[in-house]
């Protein structure tokens, strides 16, 4: 099976070692992984943050990079909820409604890792090892846009050697949102610090999720505070194996 | 899109603004380690006792979407219902009145009272008069409001105001409430302990006094029946049904979208409120009355105050379905940690930060849309399906073209957002962009991580490092892979 690599912009410039991974975890269950060039940003942030119109050329431009592609995956449930539940908006809201059509085309041959992997694919185990104490926040774009469920869970069940501990409150959001982080940087600290507090009772040594930018937050949290608990996506967990 | 014409919420009267933008108040609350502990405590109590509440009808989703349905066919043909109300209420005995905005509400309500003769009214819990600030133009108009709702009540003896829809001093315990009525209520046994029994029966003795001697009450309304022309208020303590039976004149405010078109929807309605409200299987009083029952006035004051400019939006109208549950305050994580106090509406939480900028008009409340990680909890808890998340979406574009509108030039953020869209929109200058981004690795040198950053992303720095940037981008990465599996290829 052939799969385009949406990276996603964060990934690319900040944190490579994530599309690194997932295409490690893919090419290991046997999926030939296509890298499209023209691809740049869903252009969430954008609208997100007010600005649906700049958005615009950004939602024209990633369904020319990937509507040539029968699968679409991506390393983050966020993006891959704006594509599935802002793009077509944001053509309509262009008046272009042959673009519209396009970008519904595009979204739903668009899947998350874990989406893509279990439904798709059909696979839980990916041949991972990796013995350490693990603790999983369910991103709240995954959970409640995209309804993962226990999909990535199941992923990390599978994962050899792996002891994978119960997040309290799992489903709390980790103050991260966009911008909110710097518009109301104090709430979301504030959050982010219960969060923590919750990760530390696990004893865990890296707290996973399926989206790099909550995972920047929450790691430069752990940083800040010299926590000793390391963050890892959901791919990088997926993409070690015994021989590594 | 535009909204001009539409009257909103006016200014200098009620309590739908913000005093001081959303990021400045929330950081001032959360600062108060007091008001963090109640908070904590009560919203995750009520979120446990809701989950369990909802999950015990197997057919939430239907009685969810049916809410949605009726409110939305409500709304469509407000103008018909409103009238069909109107014709009801007065072929049973009551007066219709219509106040465009809070203040035509106050004065008519100030006015009926006068008519009465008397100086003083009891009060059943009401949002509607909390928005337009009705105690305060009483007291104005030398009229004294007892307020007997007993939450309501501690806000009131505490010269304070409400943080919550439901629970209006959540962000009280009980230790402050016995002091607030040891200094405020003058009938208070002085050895009041702090046991909720305790502070409730000296409550009861003062408030059973003012019921007696009431001779005019104030209420909102949680529904109307446009079909019969009945009000209905529910509620957990009675003190309400004292208040809509003891006196001799009732006034009721309501806003406008709490009209139901028949008798039988309440059927959906009485199941979806009290179990996300209170997580009741059903609340403990449910009153209702149609028109003036003998001997009594009735005067039912029909309120706007931007409702019908919430109304014109296709994208906000649905904030509208509300039924003031509260659902949506209790699973926010961020009203869990600042409180209903610094949204400045008496609408806090998520609702509040879709309805208040509507009734006011976004300019009067621009950081509200904004006071939200879109985590998307209150959509999940919302038992008429209102798309929070998504209207927060929406009115932050409205916030965005209201700003750059009265701003000389485009403002910062709007020439930034333009500047990333312009360079991400080709993937070349993305790429050129993402090379030169490498620069950022002269930060961070000394540590490994990124411990201080200038400008507006030294919020992110505040509690945060940020990792240097990485030697490769994932597509030079891609590429370098490329060219080896070539080169492999051939040799």
């Amino acid at each position: 099976m052939r799969a385009a690599l949406f990276v996603t912009c964060l990934v690319d410039g900040v944190v490579p070692q994530v599309a690194k991974a997932t295409v490690q975890v893919l090419e290991r269950v046997g999926v030939t992984v296509e890298m499209p060039w023209a691809q740049t940003c869903c252009g969430q942030m954008h609208v997100n943050t007010g600005y649906p119109r700049e958005a615009i050329p950004l939602v024209r431009n990633h369904v020319a990079a990937f509507e040539g592609y029968d699968a679409i995956v991506v390393p983050s449930g966020s993006c891959t909820a704006a594509i599935r539940h802002q793009h077509a908006d944001i053509a309509r809201l262009a008046g272009d409604s042959a673009l519209a059509a396009a970008a519904a085309q595009v979204a739903a041959r668009t899947w998350e890792l874990s989406e893509f992997l279990v439904d798709v694919l059909g696979v839980t185990d990916v041949g991972a090892y990796f013995p350490h104490r693990v603790t999983y926040h369910p991103t709240c774009h995954s959970l409640r846009l995209l309804r993962v469920g226990e999909r990535p869970l199941q992923l990390l069940r599978a994962v050899e050697g792996i002891d994978l501990v119960e997040l309290p409150d799992a489903e709390q959001c980790c103050g991260f949102g966009g911008t909110f982080a710097l518009k109301n940087a104090a709430v979301s600290s504030a959050m982010l610090a219960d969060k923590i507090a919750a990760m530390r009772r696990t004893g865990a040594q890296y707290a996973a999720a399926g989206d790099a930018s909550c995972l920047l937050h929450i790691g430069g949290g752990l940083s800040r505070l010299s926590t000793g608990i390391g963050t890892r996506h959901l791919a990088e967990i997926l993409a070690v194996t015994r021989r590594d | 899109m535009t909204f001009l014409g539409m009257p909103t919420a006016p200014r200098g009267v009620g309590q739908l603004r913000q005093e001081a933008p959303f990021p400045v108040a929330a950081a001032r609350a959360l600062d108060d380690s007091q008001l963090r502990r109640n908070l904590r405590h009560a919203t995750s109590t009520i979120r446990a006792k809701r989950a369990a509440a909802v999950a015990e009808v197997p057919d939430w989703a239907e009685l969810r979407a049916a809410g949605a349905a009726i409110k939305d066919d409500v709304l469509a043909h407000l103008d018909r219902y409103l009238l069909q109300l109107e014709q009801q209420v007065t072929a049973h005995g009551g007066t219709v009145h219509w106040a465009g905005d809070a203040n035509e509400a106050n004065q008519i309500v100030t006015g009926l009272i006068r008519t009465t003769g008397q100086s003083s009214v009891v009060k059943v819990k009401s949002m509607a008069t909390q928005e337009i600030g009705l105690n305060e133009a009483l007291a104005a108009a030398g009229i004294e409001a007892t307020e007997t709702d007993l939450a309501e009540l501690i806000v009131q003896l505490g010269h304070d105001r409400p943080s919550h829809i439901l629970v209006p001093a959540i962000h009280r315990n009980r230790n402050q409430i016995r002091d607030i009525f040891l200094r405020e209520m003058p009938d208070a046994p002085p050895n009041l302990s702090d046991e909720p029994a305790e502070l409730a029966a000296a409550a009861r003795a003062h408030l059973r006094r003012k019921f007696l001697a009431a001779q005019v009450a104030v209420s909102g309304a949680n529904f109307a029946i446009a079909e019969t022309g009945t009000l209905a208020v529910v509620e957990s303590e009675g003190n309400g049904r004292m208040c809509l039976t003891l006196p001799r004149t009732l006034i009721t405010v309501m806003g406008i979208e709490k009209i139901l078109p028949a008798w039988r929807d309440l059927e959906v309605f009485l199941q979806l409120l009290p179990r996300s409200s209170t997580a009741e299987r059903m609340n403990p009083y449910t009153s209702m009355w149609a028109g003036a029952v003998e001997g009594q006035d009735f005067h039912l004051v029909l309120l706007d105050n931007g409702r019908t400019a919430t109304l014109a939006d296709p994208r906000g109208r649905a904030a509208l379905r509300c039924i003031r549950c509260s659902a949506c305050l209790n699973v926010c994580p961020v009203y869990e940690r600042t409180g209903g106090h610094a949204y400045g509406s008496v609408y806090p939480g998520p609702i509040g930060a879709v309805l208040s900028p509507q009734l006011t008009g976004v300019a009067d409340n621009p950081d509200l849309p904004f006071a939200s990680t879109l985590c998307g909890a209150c959509y999940d808890a919302c038992p008429v399906a209102i798309d929070i998340p998504a209207m927060l979406v929406h009115l932050r574009s409205r916030v965005v073209d209201d700003k750059v509108a009265h701003h000389r030039g485009p403002t910062p953020e709007a020439a930034a957002m333009r500047g990333l869209a312009w360079t991400m929109s080709d993937p070349r200058r993305w790429a050129w962009a993402l090379r030169a981004g490498r620069a950022g690795r002269l930060l961070g040198r000394r540590y490994g991580r990124i411990r201080h950053l200038p400008g507006p992303l030294a919020a992110w720095t505040s509690s945060r490092d940020l990792p240097r940037p990485p030697r490769q981008t994932f597509r030079d990465w891609w590429a370098s892979r490329d060219a080896d599996g070539e080169r492999e290829n051939r040799s």
